[in-house]
């Protein structure tokens, strides 16, 4: 039958903020049910804030990694180049002349210089982003080897004082069992996580970059057609992620203290599986920067919940494994459902809905 | 209405590598006018369409748009010149809204102000009576309301022109009410557009005047209301006279009460083709003739399976078979030569050899390989046999012309002995000689019992060869021909008088 398209005003949520609110919801029930099993450890706020403090570098790449993939690339270089920056720094602040301002600019320069490098590789000779990113990973582990084998410890004093530095919620806190008041903490990463989540997440919403990404993410081919220089566009999306790359190896260093060859490996899997977790889609073109911390914790939440109940810990990489799993199904479930009209669709039969709501467009003929 | 000439193109000509593609053709664009460009496949038109685009640079010609000469380097120095163009399929992000779609990649500012973006979106989807709302994601819109956007934003970019390059074949009968309905607004306001499309009933319903192209040469310029269906069929066909020696078809024994080879009852595809029958006896040459879109491949996938079956009953000599895959129907006995020699036939880097034995060794399975002595022969039979023009059979066969490859295909069927081949399609673009050559195979091919469903886009050629010919349109089948009746004006008769629904729905 020819389809009675009777127009209606009302916009459905778009796929990238159904992901969201999907994610959002789930990390909201995790944490509830986090508070009523362990309410001993989750009810205290410190507990939530420790989440950020102890893994903001994992959300700063997680919000690169976003960017990259919503432009339908991948990065799978950064834990690797945020390793690297944590040896660099640590080499470079143990030096005569280390500086921290100096350290920020080493972070910085190694971060974009892989997007530059990468980006350059990507965009404009067009060779597979998956490739180009693994040499990247390679290349930053050589380079981290290469630079110092052994861990070091920073201790320049004016560095120690920034490892240390608190700020402190006098008005936010717990009372332990002798009835002490502990106020909440804050670290300086979580300060930065913050600031990059809005500054990253505005850049997306309202800046003409940030639309051709999604464009570019959706199709490129249009993207191009519609005059957007599909290019540069991605270019500057894997400069970004090296970018955050390099922040994300100068919070670690700042949290941590110390260089070492261990740092950060494998990050860039957990960055993968938060974003995915965190409403964006492996395809490009979908996502909300917003999911990005929502997508870390979720996953960080998980384990410390499997910790907490005294479970092995190989346990925790299978639960967010097979969390992994439950995630995808769920978002190619969703989307399949709500493009139902559009496409054949693949979906068994036992998860179709009823009647009506089949076949809308051009099915019969 | 002013006829006042926009765009005007005079003795334009393009030649790709062995092919003259357009050979000093005129065409002439007026203000707020809907122009149909008409031809078979192959005709030119959207050569045509990409020299005006700037996508495709002209080899000679003059283009003049209001009086000014142009020369179009790229498709964004025409977008600028006003010259807007809708493709069949959509050039648009699915994954943005619907007023983003409409300003994306045109703005200069650093900003996205979605309050005045949106607020704009509104204003032009409600002058143009388009059904959506600004702030809708695309995917959620219906194909026409998308394809209607993308004319939105040409039309918002101050076209002048306006270029629809088959923008309904993937739209149902409402939608494309819809989009006429539109495209009269844009007529009304001094758009020329120019209307590409394989439905004819659609031509006589929206356009004014009507160009024909065939063969990358101009057949003329008409006036829509001057010229009937039957007219506008024998320009696009034309009357192909070639010096062929006159070809002897074979006339089947058909009594009443043989079983045919193939009998198919209600065949449908996902594809889009009706349901349909079709039978076919032992010696038959029979063909499906209808212009390009009428559902003459089609038809013939669904015998093949080639397409997702979705319904119908198949009867091989009287016994009730399944055909849901192709190599079902390779195991029934049943060839098919596609249509897309490049897409779905040749296996580019394989030598002459390999594509020779390639279906044989399908039916015989992979872990049971020929013996390279028994390829061989094979093969060097069937060189022989084709009179396939190959240096060696180790030969790659992307290094062969077109008419030798598609004789390799031709003896990669014939190796399996069918018992019923499908040839969609086997004339398309090779020399004359080798055409003859093949309908004189096809004729050989039958006297020795084989039955065949010979297509082609020239009439002649099937007229030449077949037996009988199944008539279809937008389609469905609408008539059959056989025997006296098989004449080019009697098949154009059918396909002008045969159903009147223009579209799929």
């Amino acid at each position: 039958m020819a389809s009675v398209n009777v127009f209606k005003p009302k916009a459905r949520l778009s796929n990238s903020n159904i992901l969201f609110l999907i994610a959002a919801v789930i990390f909201v029930v995790m944490y509830l049910f986090a508070i009523i099993s362990f309410p001993n450890s989750f009810m205290q706020f410190q507990t939530f804030f420790d989440l950020f403090n102890l893994n903001a570098p994992l959300i700063i790449m997680t919000l690169g990694l976003c960017i990259v993939m919503i432009g339908g690339g991948i990065d799978i270089s950064i834990g690797a180049v945020c390793g690297l920056v944590t040896m660099a720094c640590a080499v470079f602040l143990e030096s005569k002349m280390g500086s921290i301002g100096g350290a920020v600019l080493v972070a910085l320069g190694i971060g974009v210089a892989f997007g530059i490098l990468q980006g350059y590789l990507i965009a404009y000779l067009e060779i597979q982003p998956f490739i180009i990113t693994l040499s990247g990973l390679f290349l930053a582990q050589g380079l981290l080897t290469t630079l110092h084998k052994d861990p070091i410890n920073v201790t320049m004093p004016a560095f120690v004082g920034l490892r240390d530095f608190d700020i402190v919620i006098a008005w936010l806190g717990t009372r332990n069992r002798l009835g002490v008041f502990i106020p909440s903490e804050i670290k300086l990463g979580t300060v930065i996580v913050v600031v990059l989540l809005v500054i990253l997440a505005s850049l997306m919403k309202w800046s003409r970059f940030g639309r051709n990404v999604y464009a570019v993410g959706g199709n490129s081919h249009s993207a191009m057609m519609l005059g957007i220089n599909v290019k540069r566009t991605i270019f500057i999306t894997y400069v970004l992620s090296g970018l955050t790359a390099g922040i994300a190896g100068f919070v670690y260093i700042m949290t941590t203290g110390a260089g070492n060859v261990g740092n950060a490996a494998g990050a860039e899997m957990k960055a993968i599986a938060s974003a995915i977790i965190g409403g964006t889609l492996l395809n490009g073109g979908v996502g909300n920067l917003l999911g990005a911390p929502i997508g870390t914790l979720t996953l960080l939440v998980i384990n410390e919940l499997i910790r907490a109940a005294g479970v092995q810990s190989n346990f925790q990489a299978m639960v967010s494994g097979l969390l992994l799993y439950f995630f995808i199904v769920l978002q190619s479930v969703i989307m399949s459902l709500r493009d139902r009209r559009r496409f054949g669709i693949a979906l068994p039969p036992w998860l179709r809905l009823s009647g009506k709501e089949q076949t809308v467009g051009q099915g019969e003929s | 209405m002013l006829s006042e000439t926009i765009l005007e193109m005079k003795d334009i000509s393009k030649s790709f590598p062995g092919v003259k593609a357009l050979d000093s053709v005129d065409f002439k664009l007026r203000k707020g006018e809907i122009h149909a460009l008409m031809g078979e496949n192959g005709a030119g038109k959207s050569t045509l369409i990409k020299v005006i685009t700037g996508v495709y640079g002209k080899d000679a010609g003059l283009i003049t748009l209001q009086g000014e000469s142009i020369h179009f380097k790229a498709p964004e120095e025409a977008q600028n010149k006003g010259i807007g163009t809708v493709y069949q399929e959509i050039m648009l992000c699915p994954n943005l809204t619907v007023a983003e779609n409409m300003f994306i990649g045109r703005s200069h500012s650093l900003v996205v102000n979605w309050k005045q973006m949106n607020e704009k979106a509104a204003q032009l989807l409600d002058s143009l009576g388009i059904p959506a709302s600004p702030v809708q994601e695309l995917t959620s819109c219906s194909l026409a309301v998308q394809q209607m956007i993308a004319i939105a934003r040409a039309v918002d970019m101050d076209c002048k022109i306006l270029i629809l390059d088959e923008p309904t074949s993937s739209l149902d009968e409402d939608e494309v009410h819809k989009l006429f309905k539109l495209m009269r607004e844009l007529k009304a306001r001094g758009v020329g557009i120019i209307f590409i499309t394989h439905f004819l009933e659609q031509v006589f319903e929206i356009s004014d005047r009507i160009t024909v192209l065939r063969n990358g040469k101009l057949v003329g310029e008409y006036e829509t209301t001057s010229l009937s269906q039957i007219e506008l069929i024998s320009k696009m066909l034309g009357n192909v006279l070639e010096d062929i020696t006159k070809i002897q078809k074979h006339e089947p024994i058909v009594s009443d009460t043989s079983i045919p080879v193939f009998e198919g009852i209600g065949l449908s595809s996902a594809a889009g083709v009706r349901p349909f029958n079709f039978v076919i006896q032992r010696g038959e040459v029979n063909g499906f003739a209808g212009l390009l879109g009428s559902g003459r491949s089609e038809s013939a996938r669904a015998i093949f399976a080639a397409d997702k079956v979705t319904g119908g009953e198949v009867r091989m000599k009287g016994k009730s078979v399944k055909i849901k895959t192709p190599l079902h129907a390779i195991k029934q006995g049943i060839g098919y030569l596609p249509e897309d020699r490049k897409g779905d036939g040749i296996i580019d880097d394989l030598s002459v050899r390999d594509n020779i034995i390639l279906t044989l060794q399908v039916m015989k399975g992979f872990f049971k390989p020929f013996s390279l002595k028994q390829a061989e022969t094979f093969a060097e039979e069937y060189i022989k046999k084709l009179n396939i023009k190959t240096p060696t059979p180790d030969t790659p066969i992307k290094s062969l012309s077109g008419g030798n490859q598609q004789k390799v295909i031709l003896a990669r069927w014939l190796l399996t002995n069918p018992e019923f081949l499908i040839l969609d399609e086997p004339t398309r673009g090779i020399d004359v000689g080798t055409k003859v050559e093949i309908q004189k195979l096809v004729i050989k091919l039958a006297n020795n019992g084989m039955s065949l469903t010979f297509i082609s886009s020239e009439i002649d050629e099937m007229i030449r060869t077949c037996s009988r010919l199944i008539v279809m349109k937008d389609r469905e089948i609408v008539g059959e021909l056989k025997g006296t009746e098989l004449t080019e004006t009697e098949v154009m008769n059918v396909i002008a008088q045969g159903g009147k629904n223009p579209c799929l729905n």
